[in-house]
C-alpha cells in the first residue's frame, strides 16, 4: 500500500506532469502548421478566383461549424438555429460598416459581441429545454429571424436605424479591410480570423469551462456534486458560440459585397448541423471539414454543372453513415482509416514474391 | 458535525424518508440499510438534488438545504454515486482539478492539492492518463480523489466498493478510512457490503422503509435484532 503510494508520489512529480509535448502531438502540431502556411501563403495562388472565393466560404463555415461543434459535441446542446445566428451577425456588421469607418477588426469584435447578446436573450430560456426540445425551439427561432430579416432586409447602405432604402439604384458594397481589398487578401484576411477563433474555443475547452462541459455533458448530477453551475456554463458556451458565430457574419458581409435574406434559408441551419456532424463534432479538424462539406463541395459540382441538390442527398446518407459507424466524424475516422490502409498495402507489398523487403 | 431533525422525503404516494432524526458526530460513518431503504435519497437531499417536504438540516452550523445545489460544493460537500460517475472525456488530472476550481480554494495552490488527492488515494496511474483507459477500481478512486480535494466538510460515499473484487476493496476501505484525519471531514459511507462498513465506521445507522431503525456503534448495531430482522425479513 504505502509502496503504491510512494510509487504514484514518484511519478506524480510536478517534472512529470509538466506537460511536455509527446511525439505524437509533436507531429501533429508540425502537419497543422504545415497545412496552415500552405493555405496562406501558396493556396491563393495556385487557385482561380472561383475558387479563392470559395476558400473564403470555407473559412467562414468552418468557424460557424466549429461553434457549433462546441455546443453538439463538448456540451449536448442541440442548436439548428446556426444559420439565422450567423445572419445576426452579418447584419450588424453590414449596418456598421455602413455607418462607421471604424477599422474592420472592431467592427469584428462588435458584431461577434452584438450576436451573443443575441444568442444569449435566446439562450436565456431556450436552455431550459434539452436536446429534441432544444431544437426544436432553436429552429423555430431560426424561422422567426428569417421573417423578420426577410421584412426589414439587410443594410444597403440607406439611412435610418435599419439601413435599408429600397429605392436605391446604384447600391455600394459593403467594404473590406484596406490591407484586404483584393479576393487573395480577403481570403487570407479570413483565414487569419477563424484561426483565431479556432484558438480561442481551444482555450476554451483545454481549461475551466471545457472540463465543466466535459462533465456536464457525461452527467449532469456529476457536474452538479462538482459544484458547476450547469445553466452558468451552458450559457457561457451559447454565449461563446454565438459571438464566434457572429464574426463569422462579418467576415461574410464583407466577402460577398451584397446581403440578402435568401442567403440565410431556414433550411441550412439543419445542413449545418449535418456537416457538423460529418465532420466531427469531437475535433477541430471536424470543423475544417464541414467547412469544406457545406461550401466546397458545392462550389465543385457547380463548376462541373451538376445541381449542388444532390448534395442534401448526400449529406443525409453521410449523416447516417457517421451516426452508425463513425460517431466521432470524419475527423477521426479518416486518419484511422488511412492507417488501417497503410499497413494493408505494407503487408501487401511484403509478401510479394520478389519484394526485396524482406 | 450534521444534524438531521425530522427529515421527510416524499415522491407521489411513496414516503423515501420518513421524519429522520439523526446525529452524525464525526470520522466516517455508516448508513446501511435494505435496497429501497432510503439511503441514496438523503445523500440526494445533501447534494442537493431532491427538495425534502419536510425536516432541516444543519452541518457544522450551517443550513445546509437552504443553500442552491451548486454551492454545496462550494461550501464542502463532495460525493461519489452508485454508479461511478468519472468524467471520461478527461484525464485523472483534470477530474479532479474540476472539481478543485469549483471549491474554497484559489488557483494558487490547485496542481499541489490535485495530486495531493490523487496521491492520497493511491492510484497508481499517470495523473495525465485519460479516464477512459482506467479500469473499474481505478475510476472509483478517481471519483475518492474528487471527494478528497478542495477543503471538504461532508464527504457522502454511495457504494464506492460496488463491484470491485475483494483485493480491491479492502485497498478502498484502507483509503476510507484515513479520510477524516486526511482532510478533517466528515464521511458518511453508505454500502451493502458489512466487512467495508465494520473495517471503516466507528458508527452506523440503520435506515429500513425511510425510517431509522437503529444507530450507534458498529459492531453493535449489526448485532441488533431490528437490523437483522429488516435484512433477513424475519418476522
Amino acid at each position: 500500500m504505502s509502496g503504491t503510494v510512494r510509487a504514484t508520489l514518484e511519478r506524480a512529480s510536478p517534472a512529470r506532469i509538466a506537460r511536455r509535448p509527446t511525439r505524437p502531438q509533436l507531429i501533429k502540431a508540425a502537419v497543422t502548421a504545415a497545412l496552415l502556411l500552405f493555405a496562406f501563403f501558396a493556396l491563393p495562388e495556385l487557385l482561380s478566383l472561383y475558387y479563392v472565393d470559395t476558400m473564403t466560404q470555407v473559412a467562414v463555415y468552418s468557424m460557424v461549424t466549429v461553434a457549433l461543434g462546441l455546443l453538439v459535441g463538448r456540451v449536448g446542446l442541440f442548436s439548428l438555429g446556426q444559420a439565422a445566428v450567423l445572419a445576426i451577425g452579418a447584419w450588424a456588421a453590414a449596418r456598421l460598416l455602413f455607418a462607421t469607418t471604424q477599422p474592420y477588426p472592431l467592427v469584428l469584435l462588435e458584431a461577434g459581441l452584438i450576436t451573443m447578446l443575441a444568442g444569449l436573450l435566446i439562450g436565456l430560456p431556450a436552455l431550459r429545454l434539452r436536446g429534441l426540445y432544444l431544437a426544436l425551439i432553436t429552429l423555430m427561432l431560426a424561422g422567426g429571424i428569417t421573417v423578420v430579416l426577410a421584412t426589414v432586409n439587410f443594410p444597403n447602405g440607406g439611412h435610418g436605424f435599419l439601413g435599408y432604402n429600397g429605392s436605391l439604384l446604384h447600391i455600394p458594397p459593403i467594404r473590406r479591410p484596406s490591407i484586404a481589398a483584393s479576393d487573395p487578401a480577403y481570403f487570407r484576411y479570413s483565414m487569419v480570423v477563424a484561426i483565431l477563433m479556432f484558438a480561442l474555443v481551444l482555450a476554451h475547452i483545454k481549461t475551466r469551462p471545457g472540463r465543466a462541459w466535459a462533465a456536464i455533458r457525461q452527467s449532469e448530477p456529476a457536474a452538479l456534486a462538482a459544484g458547476i453551475n450547469i445553466w452558468f456554463y451552458k450559457l457561457w458556451a451559447f454565449a461563446l458560440a454565438s459571438f464566434i458565430t457572429g464574426v463569422a457574419g462579418g467576415v461574410l458581409a464583407g466577402a460577398i459585397h451584397y446581403l440578402y435574406s435568401i442567403n440565410f434559408p431556414t433550411q441550412d441551419s439543419i445542413t449545418l448541423l449535418a456537416v457538423t456532424l460529418m465532420g466531427g463534432v469531437f475535433s477541430l479538424w471536424g470543423a475544417v471539414i464541414a467547412g469544406f462539406l457545406s461550401q466546397f463541395l458545392p462550389a465543385l459540382l457547380n463548376n462541373w454543372g451538376v445541381s449542388a441538390d444532390w448534395l442534401i442527398i448526400l449529406f443525409g446518407l453521410g449523416v447516417l453513415q457517421v451516426l452508425t459507424t463513425a460517431p466521432a466524424g470524419l475527423a477521426d475516422q479518416v486518419p484511422k482509416d488511412l492507417a488501417r490502409l497503410g499497413r494493408f498495402l505494407g503487408r501487401r507489398l511484403r509478401r510479394r514474391p520478389g519484394g526485396d523487403a524482406e | 458535525m450534521i444534524e438531521v431533525d425530522g427529515l421527510t422525503v416524499r415522491y407521489g404516494g411513496v414516503t423515501s424518508l420518513d421524519a429522520m432524526s439523526l446525529t452524525f458526530e464525526q470520522g466516517t460513518c455508516g448508513l446501511i440499510g435494505p435496497n429501497g431503504a432510503g439511503k441514496t435519497t438523503f445523500f440526494n437531499v445533501l447534494s442537493g438534488f431532491v427538495r425534502p417536504a419536510a425536516g432541516t438540516v444543519r452541518a457544522f452550523g450551517a443550513d445546509l438545504l437552504s443553500m442552491a445545489h451548486y454551492r454545496r460544493a462550494r461550501w464542502g460537500v463532495r460525493r461519489t454515486f452508485q454508479t461511478e460517475q468519472a468524467i471520461e472525456e478527461l484525464s485523472v488530472f483534470d477530474n479532479v482539478a474540476m472539481v478543485h476550481e469549483h471549491s474554497r480554494l484559489g488557483g494558487a495552490s490547485r496542481r499541489g492539492d490535485v495530486l495531493d488527492a490523487i496521491t492520497f488515494t493511491g492510484l497508481d496511474v499517470a495523473p495525465e492518463a485519460p479516464v477512459r483507459t482506467l479500469g473499474a477500481g481505478q475510476r472509483r478512486l478517481v471519483e475518492v480523489a474528487r471527494a478528497v480535494v478542495g477543503r471538504p466538510r461532508l464527504v457522502l460515499l454511495d457504494e464506492p466498493a460496488a463491484g470491485l473484487p475483494d483485493e480491491e476493496t479492502s485497498h478502498l476501505a484502507e483509503v476510507i478510512r484515513r479520510i477524516p484525519e486526511h482532510t478533517g471531514a466528515l464521511a458518511i459511507l453508505v454500502d451493502h457490503d458489512m466487512s467495508l462498513v465494520s473495517a471503516c465506521c466507528a458508527t452506523t445507522a440503520v435506515l429500513d422503509f425511510g425510517k431509522l431503525i437503529a444507530s450507534g456503534p458498529t459492531a453493535a448495531v449489526l448485532r441488533d435484532d431490528a437490523v437483522i430482522r429488516a435484512y433477513l425479513g424475519v418476522a
